[in-house]
């Protein structure tokens, strides 16, 4: 395992269970990792010493269903440590029945919007999140926008006033 | 400036090589845009305050620039002039004479703004100790740009990773101590006079040569070439019907915005057509603290003081 960036290192050493995949490449690494353990991963990456994650710049959807890869959906975690100038990609694959998984809330406060907006465009359930409603489409909204299968020509007025709320 | 962001990721998956006066041209505009960008965050930010005045100054750099960016693209506010591999066009022959008069004209403006404010008492007790984010706060909301950097985060794309040529350039990054509104407008402040800096050097030293590159994956063949030559003419109809065509894979690619990291992360199926581009905006993490940083003040202190100087721009929240 000589010469692997030492962040992949470290989740073979500790999350070897975990780890479905690496792809390689300077600067842009990824991991791709099972869902289960999710929090305790980032909790890792942000806590150990030598790695020391502290930013969570984006998560995202991904709907891989005109690409025809299984299982159909993922998260993309991307991760950036300012003290040591590492970045790494995690992807959680998961399937359509069940896309659900953990929270990194606890983690990472700024997840709260992103994984908001994740489940708002993709419908995926993120479990033990604080506030998880639709963030950019409205109450009445049906479906989730950036699934490739949504019929993207379907108008959906809102006609009822919400009461709005301090979220 | 999000055009670079954006041709930068496409250019970068693809190994395409700009030439060097297009590299320097763009960081010429974006730097402009940071400037532009800075002066709206400001000036109307001032005028929440009821210091009015301001925004005339810190709207005449705007509109300076403005005639710069449509004497340069055609368009004011919504440009394009960017292309994947270069620019649309070389800059026109009075790009020299109105560059040189935005260098010159800028400063005086800012100098203005500076002394109607900074020692202003209104100012200083409306935006001291107003809206602090602490340096662990701000990294775990995930803060870049100069709301971070305000907070103390040393944390700037064209240092960290220079991209378009950077590294070329000498330029300072200002870093806050206190993370208060005061000092988000103190930063603005100083990195409008940073990209100043680099403006000039970017005019001193302008290299001759191409405004694009002559890679036939992305870019259109000039038109001598599209009417004499069947293969330029070939290329011209695949890279218009089909676009540009991306190898496969997927890849995240970051650019250091006005307001911060602005990321693309790109899923690509090999077609003209991207498969998936999600764009990670600066200010979509940065606006969901507010509702923390609120608590305790008062309305028109989260709305204008600090509202403002934290730069929400809505178009970068629902995209």
């Amino acid at each position: 395992m000589d010469g692997e960036p030492i962040t992949i290192r470290k989740l073979r050493e500790r999350f070897g269970g975990e780890v479905l995949d690496v792809q390689r490449r300077p600067g842009d690494d990824a991991v791709t990792l099972k869902r289960g353990r999710i929090p305790d991963i980032a909790r890792f990456l942000r806590d150990d010493p030598e790695l020391r994650y502290g930013y969570l710049m984006d998560i995202c959807g991904v709907d891989y269903l005109d690409l025809e890869i299984q299982p159909r959906f993922a998260v993309i975690y991307h991760l950036y440590s300012l003290e040591h100038g590492h970045r790494i990609r995690l992807k959680v694959p998961l399937d359509e029945t069940d896309a659900e998984l953990d929270s990194v809330v606890p983690v990472w406060d700024g997840a709260n919007w992103f994984e908001r907006e994740a489940f708002d465009m993709f419908g995926i359930k993120f479990r033990g999140h604080p506030f998880l409603r639709r963030i950019l489409t409205h109450h009445q909204f049906v479906g989730h926008p950036l699934r490739k299968d949504y019929d993207h020509g379907k108008r959906q007025l809102c006609t009822e006033v919400w009461d709005l709320e301090f979220e | 400036m999000n055009n670079l962001g954006y041709c930068h990721a496409i250019e970068e998956w693809m190994g395409i090589d700009i030439p060097p006066r297009a590299q320097a041209l763009r960081v010429f505009f974006n730097e402009m845009h940071r400037i532009l960008d800075h002066c709206v965050c400001l000036g109307p930010g001032l005028v929440d305050l009821g210091a009015l005045t301001n925004l005339w100054y810190l709207f005449n750099i705007r509109e300076l620039g403005y005639e710069l960016i449509e004497n340069a693209c055609g368009s004011r506010l919504t440009t394009s002039y960017l292309r994947v591999g270069g620019l649309t066009r070389d800059v026109p022959s009075d790009f020299y004479k109105k560059a040189k008069t935005f260098l010159k004209e800028s400063p005086k403006n800012l100098t203005d703004v500076r002394r109607l404010i900074e020692r202003n008492r209104i100012f200083v007790e409306r935006t001291r100790d107003i809206g602090v984010v602490s340096k662990e706060d701000a990294m775990a909301w995930g803060y870049t740009g100069p709301c971070a950097r305000a907070s103390g985060i040393n944390y700037d794309v064209r240092k960290v990773r220079p991209y378009s040529g950077y590294e070329n350039y000498e330029f300072d990054v200002p870093l806050g101590d206190r993370g208060d509104a005061h000092d988000r407008y103190m930063v603005r402040i100083e990195e409008m006079v940073q990209s100043l800096r680099i403006m000039q050097q970017v005019l001193d030293n302008l290299p001759e040569g191409a405004a694009s590159t002559d890679d036939p994956r992305a870019f259109i063949p000039p038109k001598h070439e599209t009417y004499d030559n069947i293969e330029a003419l070939m290329n011209h109809f695949k890279l218009i019907y089909e676009g540009i065509r991306v190898p496969k894979g997927d890849w995240y690619s970051f650019t250091e915005a006005a307001n911060g990291e602005l990321g693309f992360y790109c899923v690509s199926d090999g077609s003209g057509n991207p498969y998936r581009v999600k764009v990670r905006p600066p200010c979509f993490a940065i606006c969901q603290s507010i509702e923390k940083i609120a608590v305790g003040h008062m309305i028109p202190g989260p709305d204008g003081d600090r509202r403002k100087l934290m730069n929400i721009i809505a178009g970068e929240l629902d995209r």
